[in-house]
């Protein structure tokens, strides 16, 4: 029973990528339809992660051997509960994004739609393949459509910040190459699973090669999720893209945590012999730099949307102390803060979308500007998504850090975390206070009223604002239940060899699943 | 032993190369820079399955092969990252057109801000 419905992993990489050629070909001289068609792709394709999910709550590890290929030397596509987890959340985050962009972004370029699909495509497989060379195609699947979506619309800063976007990727994916092929040379394979068994059994000569191939890649991951000190490009490439692709974009610094975390348990993990926890003793100080970079930028910040960018790499540190610790408290608390700041930063940079729009003339400045035309309504809702972000009482950045602080007790560097997360977010909520009141109580009179010319629609993505804001505070009121799943997940990523017997034995799924 | 140290010092030569001219400060040599890179990388990862000359990529029961996944995967990359430079190179020529400079950095911010809200 298990594996009939096992070819259901690759409908999450299928859907999107049939849903943008027949966008494109069928009805790209028409928005209206592709707009209905993008939702439903969107709606279609989170039906099959809460579907998905659901399979994968019974903890055994699926693997989907395309062209039924034996595991090593096929392609292989793996469900676990981690992946499962990533999927849902991106399919909600895509159809949240795809309904705010019909709001008006959709129309200001061409070809979003589609881009959007092929994005989703990207993400999706990324989540799902158990081989570091489909991951590598995946992320460019991923990158070259994001590359489109953050100059949708065009413009000489998305231009330039695009130039500087697309030259970092474009040098990380050249590190990730290089990484693949180092560990492909000293290993002779690139499945994960195998590569698992292999790590544990490498030659003495090779290990030098194998750790240089493992830190290789751990820069590459580091840099899509911007660990310090490669974070730079974010607060550029963000702040210049459209307001739902940077919502979008979210999801994209997670699948650098995602990979580091899926690499350093599974691959190099505690059983990988000579190069095992390789990547521990850095991410705990990177994510720990990470948090006061991300914490001054914030505070520093000129306009919402470059604080916005900010916080986001502030939240990614937090989310890699956590994970730098490398047990089941510390991932459990990542895999929570990683929800929690995908959509709340997903929602803070819809809410700057709006908001710059409608201080026309001094845009998301952090600056006297004119009166806004519902000021309590965007009021709200960015004293919401501050209290969630900055991680006041009650909303679910609170709960995150409590899970954090708890898990960094037990290690050894305690002071360090509690000092440094505690300070930063003293910073961060110093930096959206100020942002508040800039942006909703100092209002200068003199100010010309600059009509839009355009009216902007209110009630479409208010909803989806507030919509992704609820999934903020469900998760603050869900937060026992779901913190049990996700430490579910993290004990199945803690403990490798469920993963490695299901995707090479996969005959015997259901004995090895537990 | 000869030709691992050409195809490798080859490889080292072509990485210093494309590491400094990304580093300069126009978005040509940057790109150009990125050309060498992919080029190193593409070398890189055909030298990975060793180098073997007239040798079947097949296991055919001969008691020597080339290992062919080496192939495939800098075919693989060969395509993606000349569709990468291709995007560039289009997008360093729209901005270009736009702002009439070749320079990498932005312009101190504050200036392009309002420039830009009337633009949306």
């Amino acid at each position: 029973m298990s594996t009939s419905l096992n070819f259901w992993l690759v409908a999450p990489i299928v859907i999107p990528s049939l849903a943008a050629p027949f966008l494109i070909l069928a009805l790209r001289h028409d928005l209206k339809s592709q707009r209905i068609f993008s939702a439903l792709f969107a709606a279609l394709l989170l039906a099959v992660a809460i579907g998905l999910y659901g399979l994968a709550q019974d903890g055994i590890v699926r693997p989907y051997l395309l062209g039924a290929w034996p595991a090593p030397f096929g392609i292989v596509l793996v469900l676990d509960r981690l992946s499962a987890t990533m999927l849902l959340l991106t399919a909600v985050l895509g159809f949240a994004v795809v309904l705010y962009s019909m709001a008006g972004w959709d129309r200001r370029g061409r070809h979003f739609h589609p881009l959007f699909q092929f994005q989703l495509m990207g993400v999706n497989g990324a989540f799902l393949t158990g081989d570091l060379f489909n991951l590598f195609v995946f992320f460019e699947v991923m990158l070259i459509s994001s590359y489109g979506l953050m100059l949708h619309g065009g413009g000489e800063k998305r231009l330039k910040g695009g130039f500087h976007y697309i030259a970092i990727n474009l040098v990380g994916s050249t590190l990730f190459l290089f990484a693949v092929g180092v560990i492909y040379a000293v290993t002779g394979t690139l499945n994960m699973a195998d590569l698992a068994q292999k790590a544990s059994q490498i030659a003495p000569g090779d290990v030098a090669l194998l750790r240089t191939g493992a830190l290789l890649l751990l820069i590459v991951f580091a840099l899509k999720a911007a660990l310090a000190p490669l974070h730079w490009w974010l607060p550029t490439a963000y702040a210049a893209a459209p307001g739902p692709s940077a919502a979008l974009f979210m999801i994209m610094t997670k699948i650098g945590a995602y990979a580091i975390l899926r690499t350093y348990t599974l691959i190099f993990g505690a059983d990988a012999g000579p190069v095992a926890n390789i990547a521990a003793q850095w991410i705990l100080p990177a994510g720990l730099a990470t948090l006061v970079v991300g914490a001054l930028g914030a505070l520093a910040s000129k306009t919402l949307l470059m604080m916005a960018c900010f916080a986001i790499v502030w939240s990614m540190g937090s989310l890699f102390v956590a994970l730098g610790l490398f047990n089941e408290a510390g991932i459990g608390a990542a895999l929570y803060y990683l929800l929690h700041s995908t959509l709340t930063g997903a929602a803070l940079f819809l809410l700057a979308d709006m908001l710059a729009r409608r201080r026309a003339g001094s845009g998301d400045q952090l600056a006297p500007g004119p009166r806004l035309e519902r000021p309590s309504l965007f009021a709200g809702l960015f004293f919401v998504g501050a209290i969630a972000m900055t991680g006041m009482p009650p909303l679910s950045g609170f709960i995150g850090k409590l899970f954090i602080l708890e898990a960094g007790r037990g290690s050894s560097a305690s002071v360090w975390i509690w000092g440094i997360v505690l300070s930063t977010s003293l910073v961060v909520t110093l930096a959206f206070a100020r942002a508040g009141s800039a942006l909703f109580w100092k209002i200068d009179a003199d100010a010309p009223l600059v009509e839009a010319k355009t009216p902007a629609p209110v009630i479409l993505p208010v909803a989806v604002c507030a919509a992704l804001l609820g999934a903020t505070v469900l998760l603050s009121v869900m937060a026992g239940p779901v913190k049990r799943e996700l430490d579910a997940i993290a004990r199945q990523t803690l403990d490798p060899q469920i993963y490695v017997r299901a995707v090479l034995a996969p005959s015997a799924p259901l004995t090895s699943g537990r | 032993m000869s030709m691992e140290f050409l195809v490798a010092s080859g490889i080292g030569l072509m990485s210093a190369v494309g590491i400094y001219l990304i580093l300069r400060r126009y978005t040509f040599s940057v790109i150009i820079g990125m050309v060498f890179l992919s080029y190193a990388v593409n070398l890189f990862l055909f030298a990975m399955g060793r180098l073997k000359i007239n040798e079947p990529p097949i296991i055919s029961g001969a008691s020597s092969y080339t290992d062919p996944l080496p192939q495939a995967l800098v075919l693989t990359a060969i395509v993606i990252s000349f569709a990468m430079t291709a995007l560039i190179v289009v997008l360093a020529l729209r901005g270009f057109l736009e702002t009439g400079s070749d320079r990498v950095e932005l312009e101190p911010a504050g200036s392009r801000k309002a420039e830009d809200m009337s633009a949306k």
